[in-house]
């Protein structure tokens, strides 16, 4: 459990008391990973299947790790092998999981909110590892892990998101994640790519791209994906970057101690160019190590775990 | 054949009378109404004290699914559940499989509302052919056998001069155009109302703009080359102020909502529930008031349930899957009484919205107790209090966002043509 929470599946509705412990936690478990033997046998008889329907590497080999390094059993389900592809419902799909009594499903999907149908039909918990445009939580988490790991706190920090934040579901975390625990959100990006009502969820959109980058703390880039909406967005690449890649230029804007992220495959030259995603600013690569250990942490914790670690 | 529904309280909005009065039915049509009427020659008396008497409710706007599309609901279903939530005409939309653009459809939806009995079904044909936008359908056999008006709702028609053709097509047979409107090249691949919370659940949204541009489009055409159109489901403030405006010019333009757009903003959809999807969608707080001030100063004429049953498959999916449609003919009338215990809305002008003003609309028979009218009638207990159950629904569609809610006002019975044809206690009382 996660405070009251029996399921991660967004940070909208997960409080700074339960975003603390599970960062707590994490640290915790990124000792582990230093270790010689990077495992141990706290989850051990546990079950955690990644249910993938969309394709995605890193986060399931992250999620993978996450469970190994914990002891627990992963199975992976993916959209290709599994049966969804003849005519099964995401419903079906999770009434076959239940009856295999998994402790924990990590689902990736392209629709968001099918993490929901999940969690309303499986007695196990049910981890978000990113649905449509909606939420990725524990990619916001471990954007909090790293910032506070490198600042020391998150509270009355200046963090400024960058590109397609209708998109993006990393978006929609950061901001929950961020506005949560105190820092200022800015938003910025090609005005066709500011989703309506983006003030609601407790962000300022920025007047302009070098307006959020004025004495931010924390710039977090965004993957820019071109092939969306085939060109209604914005013309090109090219433009894109000309007009909204982080460069080095750009980044003077921003306090000397800025940390730059992203959530990873970076488009060097297109939003960030590569002497930045190189560069001393760039946590991108602690961002991936992180990753695993708020994975664990958040695994933990639903499988019944105290914010204390065992060996 | 006689029958005396006894000290109700007759609400009748075509002469203005809200009293207590029995109401004598002879021959399937309305004989008299009178003060303590004697029941006389031994014809059924019905107590209908401490309860409403109204004209049966006209509903212009259904979905019942046949053919085609039965595992949905089929005509009988539908009528069931009209009568049971006081409809005893209504009019079903001809986006079934095959769409009704011929006579054989027509005919076949007919004679299976003749089989079952309930509500008097009035077919709406298809406006252009198999439902493409593409050429006009063929209007005068459909008005032959037995539509009343065209549409293509479900499918906007995207071409401005089909839509011109077909208003001025139409009126040779007398028939209604309704119209769905929607721009789709602004609602695009939209799943609800775009707004802060559509941003907040990553989901496409449906700008109010793709309903203005459309409306806006259609009056255009009706002030240049005449000819009148119902502009159907108006779920934006933006599109009741058109429709206010074109009537202020005189302009042959009327316009309905549905009891979800008056009831629920776009809030509702938190949570993902697809029940709560619906086309249009379900839009902001500011626009719900602004449909509400409609309904009462007269902008929008007609309430409609829009009912679009659906199969719990097609509703147990991921929103972005999920059917457009709320199963609505069972609740209609609860939630209009919500507008009036709300005290928004007066019970007359409230009844009104489903009784006399889409008789005008459509041209439907009924709509009124006046003397020599079928005897459509609905009796009801304005201020029952009951939840909203959706296992108890006699539609197929138990796709509804009011389950569980507390609401007030329920149809205790109902007759058609003087058959009593559903009961609280005893559900549907045969055809
Ligand atoms: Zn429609």
């Amino acid at each position: 459990m996660i405070g009251n929470n029996r399921h991660l599946l967004d940070l909208d509705t997960t409080s700074a008391e339960d975003i603390r412990r599970i960062l707590d936690t994490a640290e915790g478990m990124k000792e582990i990973s230093t270790r010689k033997i990077k495992k141990v046998p706290t989850l051990r008889g546990k079950t955690v299947v990644n249910l993938f329907f969309e394709p995605s590497t890193r986060t399931r080999t992250s999620f993978e790790i996450a469970a190994k390094r914990l002891s627990a059993d992963a199975v992976n389900f993916t959209a290709s092998a599994s049966s969804t592809a003849k005519g099964e419902t995401l419903l079906d799909t999770a009434k076959n999981l239940d009856s295999m009594a998994p402790d924990v499903v990590v689902i990736r999907h392209r629709f968001s909110g099918a993490p929901e149908i999940l969690a309303r039909n499986l007695d196990c918990s049910v981890v978000n590892a990113g649905d449509g445009c909606h939420q990725h939580p524990t990619q916001g988490l471990l954007d909090l892990f790293t910032v506070r790991e490198r600042k020391g706190r998150l509270d009355g920090l200046k963090v400024s998101i960058i590109g397609d934040i209708a998109h993006s579901r990393v978006a929609r975390s950061d901001i929950s994640g961020f506005t949560t625990m105190g820092a200022e959100v800015f938003v910025s990006g090609p005005s066709t790519m500011i989703p309506t009502g983006i003030e609601r969820l407790g962000v300022r959109v920025a007047d302009s791209f070098e307006h959020a980058l004025e004495g931010a703390d924390v710039i977090i880039m965004l993957r820019i994906q071109l092939e969306r909406r085939s060109g209604s967005l914005i013309p090109t690449l090219r433009e894109y970057a000309r007009f909204f890649g982080l460069n080095r230029e750009r980044l003077r804007l921003a306090r000397p101690d800025a940390l730059v992220m992203h959530p990873g495959p970076i488009n060097r030259g297109v939003e960030i160019s590569s002497d930045i995603a190189d560069g001393p600013e760039s946590v991108i690569l602690d961002q991936v190590e992180n990753g695993v250990a708020v994975r664990m942490a958040v695994l933990y914790l639903l499988t019944g775990g105290s914010d204390e670690t065992t060996d | 054949m006689k029958r005396l529904i006894k000290g109700g309280r007759i609400l009748d909005p075509a002469s203005g009378r809200d009293e207590i009065l029995d109401l004598l039915i002879e021959d399937g049509r309305i004989a008299r109404l009178e003060k303590d009427m004697k029941d006389r020659d031994g014809g059924d008396v019905f107590d209908a004290s401490g309860l409403a008497v109204m004209p049966g409710f006209i509903d212009m706007h259904c979905h019942l699914r046949e053919p085609g599309y039965e595992y949905k609901e089929t005509v009988a279903t539908g009528c069931a559940a009209a009568v049971k939530g006081g409809i005893t005409s209504l009019m079903c939309m001809a986006n079934t499989d095959p769409v009704n653009d011929c006579a054989s459809v027509t005919t076949h939806i007919l004679e299976r509302a003749h089989e079952a009995g309930l509500a008097k079904v009035y077919p709406v044909g298809c406006l252009t052919k198999g439902m493409r936008g593409e050429s006009l359908s063929e209007m005068g056999e459909l008005a032959a056998s037995g539509c009343i008006a065209v549409s293509d709702d479900g499918r906007p028609v995207p071409s401005g001069e089909i839509m011109r053709r077909a208003i001025a097509y139409a009126g040779i047979y007398g028939l209604l155009v309704i119209d769905h409107a929607e721009d789709l090249t602004i609602a695009g691949d939209g799943v609800m109302h775009e707004g802060y919370v559509s941003t907040m659940l990553g989901l496409e949204g449906i700008p109010a703009s793709a309903a203005f541009s459309e409306v806006a489009r259609n009056i255009a055409l009706i002030k240049e080359f005449g000819g009148r159109i119902h502009i159907a489901h108006v779920s934006t403030a933006m599109v009741v102020g058109l429709v206010r405006r074109a009537k202020a010019e005189g302009l042959a333009v009327t316009a309905e909502t549905c009891p979800h757009y008056f009831t629920l903003d776009h809030e509702a959809v938190i949570g993902y529930d697809t029940n709560a999807k619906v086309k249009p969608p379900l839009r902001t707080a500011e626009d719900v008031e602004a449909i509400i001030e409609g309904l009462a100063d007269g902008a929008i004429d007609v309430i409609a349930t829009d009912h679009a049953p659906h199969h719990a498959d097609e509703k147990q999916v991921e929103f972005d899957l999920a059917a457009f449609g709320i199963s609505g003919l069972e609740t209609a009338f609860a939630l209009t009484m919500g507008l009036v215990h709300g005290g928004r809305i007066p019970i007359l002008q409230a009844v009104s919205k489903w009784t006399d003003a889409p008789a005008a609309v459509t041209g439907i028979r009924g709509g009124s107790l006046g003397v020599g009218e079928p005897a459509d009638v609905v009796i009801a207990d304005l201020d029952a209090q009951w939840r909203v159950n959706p296992e108890e629904f006699l539609s197929r569609g138990r796709n509804s966002p009011f389950a569980g809610m507390e609401v007030r006002g329920q149809v205790t019975a109902t007759f058609v043509d003087g058959r009593l044809v559903y009961t609280r206690e005893k559900g549907i009382t045969g055809k």
